[in-house]
């Protein structure tokens, strides 16, 4: 915005002719790569915490990595240091860590002594099918709510779910969990318990990971309503956090467009509210929505570390507990970094989406 | 100040603000909202301060009841599976997680406010730094960050809130330092400065008091999420160590023997009260600070 003495007075008015379209999109492209500058900047501080908390961990690491026969052996413990660069100072050390992490080694597990990225290979799909379906739950149900909500602006509807999302975002995930458990499993019985599938069930050919996908990729239709079934508790629970925030933003963002003269006036056309609602309003509330998906993934991968461990989900969040309740190092070190990094990424994305829903921000 | 003789030539509109208002009105406590939180949340306290009178057995040493006995007159919440009363364990629980709660968010409030200030009126490289950090802390989900922290310095209580306090105060720097920012350029600043007020003087007595109140209603809201994250920790078991009767770890018990609700359950649902009860304060004061987001927007007021 130029702060002129003619154009501050109605800055939303100005009306700036001869703006050609490849004016326009420049702008844009340099907000993507001054937010992808940042990203690889925030990377790279990612990387020094992760080192410097595994540097000042007390302990050894060759005596933890190696076994109990290993350990009395010089030579093996030297090639480990010598491998692992711990017989250096430690900014030469650091960059010994950057060199293996981007040749993907992000050492060895110290429980199992399989490699940490092998493990995060198989948990992350896991984690994936169960973080997707949870936020595609959130949103629709979140949205609905929050335009609801709005809609019913200072109504019972209205304040019913503001004590709705409210308690929504304040129910310990774990507790919710284990009650869900509890009643839907143990007491009910209409979805199944813990794990991925049921024992019984074998899991579908390996093409993503994700069970249900690869289930109805193979045409396993059993197969993909098991996986579905073991998705739906685990899911929602995850989910009750987000919605609660969801609701919240959606109605402030819905609010705030609402009563713009474009609604009233198409309003008063005699367009039906089930058009106004979704074409005028939730368009224009959109952008405001989208940067809590970004809060709201955080969310899932905090919860995540509860809700697997009550549902034994072999995903990301409980190898990650494993490894901190076993002190286990470098395993703790590529769950936190890997969960960092796609968290960064997320929220990168999330810009981007956002100047690419507003279109204000591609023309400033 | 008061209403008693408005100038003449004030406009009808200053009239109305100043209007003289009942302190219950003022504070909010006609909201039920308000009501609700602060009841529930008083009720805590006093069963924090007096758990040892109100607890009907010993949280930790009678272990002769009965094990997993169901609720009963004689158990109101059932026993655990070391023949433990649960309700005398719950009640007892509330001893660590809302004093830790309140240190833990009293604690990042300092730290955080501190630096946001700091940064937000020097600006320059500190802001920068400061900034960075915050960017930093934030790159991680909350839990993770605490989960490795705690591991890095070994499990138990104090370390757990340690690792909290490293992931919260982050977010009280952003408020302040945005806030700074924004009022160390509003007129009323420039123009006490102007007047010849020192810089810490314009800061203390003008910029500080208004950033008081949104710093209080993130800190209310924050006292929430707090306790969710202390005994989230805890239910991994890198809080409180057993046998201390604390909730995230009971509940965790109750993962164990989940056919047993009750060892579970009544513990859950004490978290789940205490942090609904800040939300619902922290909530209806941002109503109050903020009428622009406020929820009964366009209301009574």
């Amino acid at each position: 915005m130029q702060p002129s003495a003619r154009t501050s007075t109605f800055p939303r008015l100005a009306f700036r002719p001869g703006r050609s379209r490849e004016r326009s999109s420049r702008p844009f492209l340099r907000f993507v790569l001054r937010r992808f500058g940042a990203l690889i900047l925030l990377a790279l501080g990612i990387t020094v915490v992760a080192f410097v908390l595994t540097s000042v961990v007390p302990g050894d690491p060759a005596a933890a990595n190696l076994g109990q026969q290993a350990i009395n052996d010089p030579a093996a413990v030297a090639a480990f240091n010598h491998h692992y660069g711990l017989d250096k100072p430690l900014p030469e050390q650091y960059g010994i860590y950057l060199w293996h992490l981007l040749h993907g080694d992000l050492g060895q597990s110290e429980q199992n002594h399989d490699a940490v990225t092998h493990d995060l290979s198989q948990a992350i799909p896991a984690t994936a099918e169960l973080a997707l379906f949870s936020i595609f739950v959130a949103v629709i149900v979140g949205m609905s709510l929050g335009v609801l909500a709005a809609v019913r602006r200072n109504k019972a509807t209205d304040h019913v779910l503001r004590v709705v999302s409210l308690g929504g975002v304040s129910m310990p995930t774990f507790w919710i969990a284990l009650v869900a458990l509890y009643v839907f499993f143990f007491r009910l019985n209409w979805l199944p318990g813990t794990g991925r599938l049921d024992a019984v069930v074998l899991p579908p050919p390996h093409h993503t990971g994700l069970y249900t996908l690869d289930a109805l990729l193979s045409g396993q239709w059993g197969t993909f309503t098991n996986a579905f079934r073991h998705l739906v508790l685990p899911g929602c629970v995850l989910a009750a956090y987000n919605i609660g925030l969801l609701t919240r933003y959606t109605r402030s963002a819905v609010l705030e467009v609402i009563s713009n003269d474009y609604v009233r006036a198409a309003r008063a056309k005699g367009l039906p509210a089930r058009i106004v609602v979704p074409r005028h309003v939730l368009r224009a509330a959109l952008p405001g929505i989208v940067t809590v998906i970004g809060l709201a993934f955080a969310n899932v991968m905090t919860g995540s570390v509860l809700v697997e461990y009550v549902f034994s989900w072999p995903g990301i969040g409980q190898y990650a507990f494993h490894s901190a309740t076993t002190l286990d190092l470098p395993a703790i070190m590529g769950v936190s970094l890997f969960v960092a990094v796609v968290y960064v990424v997320v929220n990168f994305l999330v810009d981007v989406l956002y100047g690419v829903l507003d279109a204000r921000l591609r023309v400033q | 100040m008061t209403a008693g003789a408005p100038a003449p030539s004030a406009p009808i509109r200053l009239r109305l603000w100043q209007r003289r208002r009942p302190l219950s009105r003022a504070v909010g406590l006609r909201h039920p909202l308000t009501l609700v939180g602060l009841t529930i949340a008083g009720a805590w306290i006093v069963i924090a301060i007096f758990a040892p009178w109100i607890a009907p057995y010993d949280p930790v040493t009678d272990t002769t009841l009965p094990a997993l006995h169901a609720p009963s007159w004689h158990y109101l919440f059932g026993t655990d599976e070391l023949g433990r009363d649960v309700l005398s364990r719950t009640l007892f629980g509330a001893r660590t997680t809302i004093p830790l709660g309140l240190l833990l968010v009293g604690v990042s409030l300092l730290i955080g406010s501190t630096l946001g200030a700091i940064a937000g009126y020097f600006g320059g490289p500190i802001d920068g730094l400061v900034m960075r950090l915050t960017d930093l802390v934030f790159a991680f989900p909350a839990i993770i960050l605490a989960m490795v922290t705690t591991a890095a310095l070994g499990r138990g209580i104090q370390n757990a809130v340690i690792a909290l306090i490293v992931v919260s105060w982050p977010s009280y720097a952003r408020v302040v330092r945005g806030l700074v920012r924004q009022l160390s350029q509003s007129e009323y600043v420039l123009s006490a400065r102007l007047l010849g007020a020192s810089a810490r003087r314009a800061l203390v007595r003008d910029v500080l008091p208004n950033v008081a109140g949104p710093v209080l209603v993130l800190a209310t809201l924050d006292l929430g999420n707090a306790i969710l994250l202390l005994s989230g920790l805890s239910f991994l078991g890198l809080g409180p160590q057993p046998p201390k009767p604390e909730w995230g770890l009971s509940v965790a018990e109750g993962v164990n023997y989940f056919q047993y609700w009750w060892v579970g359950t009544f513990p859950g649902l004490a978290i789940f009260t205490v942090v609904l009860a800040f939300n619902f304060l922290g909530d209806s004061l941002r109503d109050r600070l903020d009428p622009q987001s406020s929820w009964s927007r366009g209301g009574d007021d």
